[in-house]
């Protein structure tokens, strides 16, 4: 295997583990995920940061 | 928020962030730097038109070809981290944190992609002139790349031109200068980039003296070493440069990460530099158990006072100062910040609830209150604050910042000194008779990492408790989700980049095993 296409592998192989793998089962954006507007985020962060004595 | 977060959960979080960026970190300082050797390589070889100059930059552009390659899209994996495990911290800063990012994408995108294109596949295929103008631009697309995203970090270290939306519980960006061109920014941009310039100066000539070491591409090694460590040089001294300005900077801004960094307790006037030190791992201060004492240190008398103030005699506070007050030097104590933070967060409290009940005349009130310069200036600055339960929280980890503040500037010393040796003995012409010399070289290679990692580690670990300085502690700024599955992400990571690494470092020995070889790369 040439030096060119050793580093095209190992650039796809990577690109799929962190998008495919990495992306999809193991790091979902929290916020997004479980809440659907910007309003309900904001409030869900607000709630944590205000919970605090 | 603080009674109810997993220390696990928040030490993982942040154990997996430092694994990645520091894996990430690997790759980044050689692309920033041989880059620019590249670009002066070539443009030897458009004036000369020497065809050895063509082979040594097709060698390591060949080196910079693998490192890019592997170290690609490492980065992105931090991004993923802020979406999943510090989603508050990301929802806080978003709207200063998301405009630099997008910049970095576009301008890594479009600047660093097609250039490096043409840079690697466009020998003979483009005309040498144009051939020479997209190295150049990928050295500086690669530089600008790097520029946002420290633009971002600098912001961290120094909020700056922003106000708190209560609405949102959001920072806006309200003055995009005053965050670009924050004086942290500027300078941690000139101190980043320069200190990867040194690494790529110290890679070329330890890669070279392994060359002379064997007796192979004489030639090819000592121009490389020339162009590498004149490169080096010149970079070496901009990092002291830049270095100097930087620890005046953290005195103004973050007096506990210089305390730190120096290991000072007791503030006073003419405070002395410690050149080296080692602490007690038992005995610590009477009056604190968190601050160990030094088992023995060697001090440059007045030296830090002189380099912070440009006076001998000026003030220095040390981390006591820091947490109980100094009057006479205008240092408000951290019990007081806490009570302001407290206040803070208590009136956002009263907003969201206000809010929430639909009292409107009270809602109005409290907004007022909260956006109102007195509060900001006041108890909003010292938000981050009303996290802590006691002032040592504000104690950063002393004797880790400390050590490698100490490791990085030793080290920074010794390659100013590296450089001009390697470049007295090729302007001499007898480094082949220094093999101990080159030996040291080689061996040099990773100390140039450490100190890239031990600079990082000060910067970072000497910030905390705060992502974002006074303003967001770490610990409210983790997403609560399982330490279990950040657990394993952390194993998976360790296990991906280190495959990773070994990869780089296999193909590329392998590659310099091989050496140049004419007419192509």
């Amino acid at each position: 295997m040439t030096l060119g296409r050793t580093l095209w592998a190992i650039i796809l192989i990577k690109l799929f583990i962190l998008f495919f793998v990495l992306k999809l089962f193991f790091f979902p954006n929290y916020l997004k995920k479980n809440f659907s507007t910007d309003k309900e985020r904001g409030e869900h962060v607000i709630e944590n940061l205000t919970k605090t004595k | 928020m603080n009674e109810i977060v997993d220390p696990s959960l928040v030490d993982w979080s942040r154990a997996q962030f430092a694994l990645t960026a520091m894996y990430h970190w690997l790759f980044v300082p050689l692309t920033l730097g041989i880059t620019f050797i590249l670009a002066f390589m070539e443009t030897i070889y458009y004036r000369t038109g020497n065809p050895e100059w063509k082979k040594i930059t097709q060698f390591w552009m060949k080196v910079f070809g693998i490192n890019f390659a592997i170290g690609v899209a490492t980065g992105i994996i931090l991004e993923f981290e802020f979406g999943t495990n510090w989603s508050y911290y990301s929802w806080f800063v978003g709207d200063i944190f998301g405009a630099p990012l997008a910049i970095e994408g576009i301008m890594a995108f479009f600047l660093e992609s097609t250039f490096i294109a043409v840079m690697f596949f466009g020998w003979d295929k483009v005309s040498k002139k144009f051939h020479l103008i997209s190295t150049w631009l990928t050295a500086i697309g690669a530089s600008l790349s790097a520029l946002w995203i420290l633009v971002a970090n600098a912001w961290m270290q120094r909020p700056v031109g922003m106000q708190f939306n209560p609405d949102t519980a959001r920072n806006e960006m309200v003055n995009f200068w005053e965050v670009f061109l924050s004086p942290l920014a500027v300078n941690k941009f000139l101190h980043t980039i320069s200190s990867g310039f040194v690494v790529a100066g110290v890679f070329i000539v330890g890669v070279s003296a392994w060359f002379l070491l064997k007796k192979r591409e004489e030639s090819f090694a000592k121009k490389s070493i020339l162009v590498g460590a004149t490169f080096g040089m010149l970079s070496s001294l901009f990092v002291v440069i830049t270095g100097d300005t930087s620890a005046r900077l953290v005195a103004e801004e973050q007096p506990m990460k210089l305390a730190a960094m120096e290991g000072l307790y007791e503030g006073k006037n003419g405070v002395g530099l410690v050149a080296f030190g080692v602490f007690s791992p038992t005995k610590t201060d009477p009056a604190n158990e968190h601050l160990k004492d030094f088992l023995f240190k060697v001090e440059i008398p007045n030296a830090l006072s002189y380099l912070i103030h440009r006076e001998a005699n000026a003030f220095v506070p040390g981390v006591k100062d820091l947490l109980a007050g100094n009057e006479k030097e205008g240092i408000i104590s951290s019990g007081d910040k806490i009570a302001r933070g407290k206040m803070a967060v208590e009136t956002l409290r009263n907003y969201k609830n206000a809010i929430a009940d639909g009292r409107k005349e009270e809602m109005q009130q409290l907004r007022e209150k909260f956006v109102s310069k007195d509060f900001q200036d006041n108890y909003f600055k010292y938000f981050g604050y009303g996290y802590l339960k006691h002032v040592n929280d504000t104690i950063p980890w002393i004797s880790l910042v400390f050590y490698s503040f100490h490791i990085m500037v030793i080290l920074g010393s010794g390659f100013l000194l590296f450089f001009f040796l390697s470049l007295f003995y090729i302007m001499n012409d007898t480094i082949t008779r220094h093999t101990l010399f080159l030996r040291l070289a080689i061996f040099t290679i990773p100390l140039v990492y450490l100190a890239q990692m031990a600079g990082w580690t000060v910067t970072e670990v000497g910030r905390q408790p705060w992502v974002v300085q006074d303003l967001l502690p770490t610990i409210a700024a983790v997403t609560l989700i399982d330490a279990n599955s950040v657990i394993v992400t952390f194993w998976l990571f360790a296990l991906i980049f280190t495959i990773l690494l070994i990869a780089e470092v296999k193909i590329i020995t392998t590659q310099i095993k091989i050496g140049p070889k004419e007419g192509g790369h």
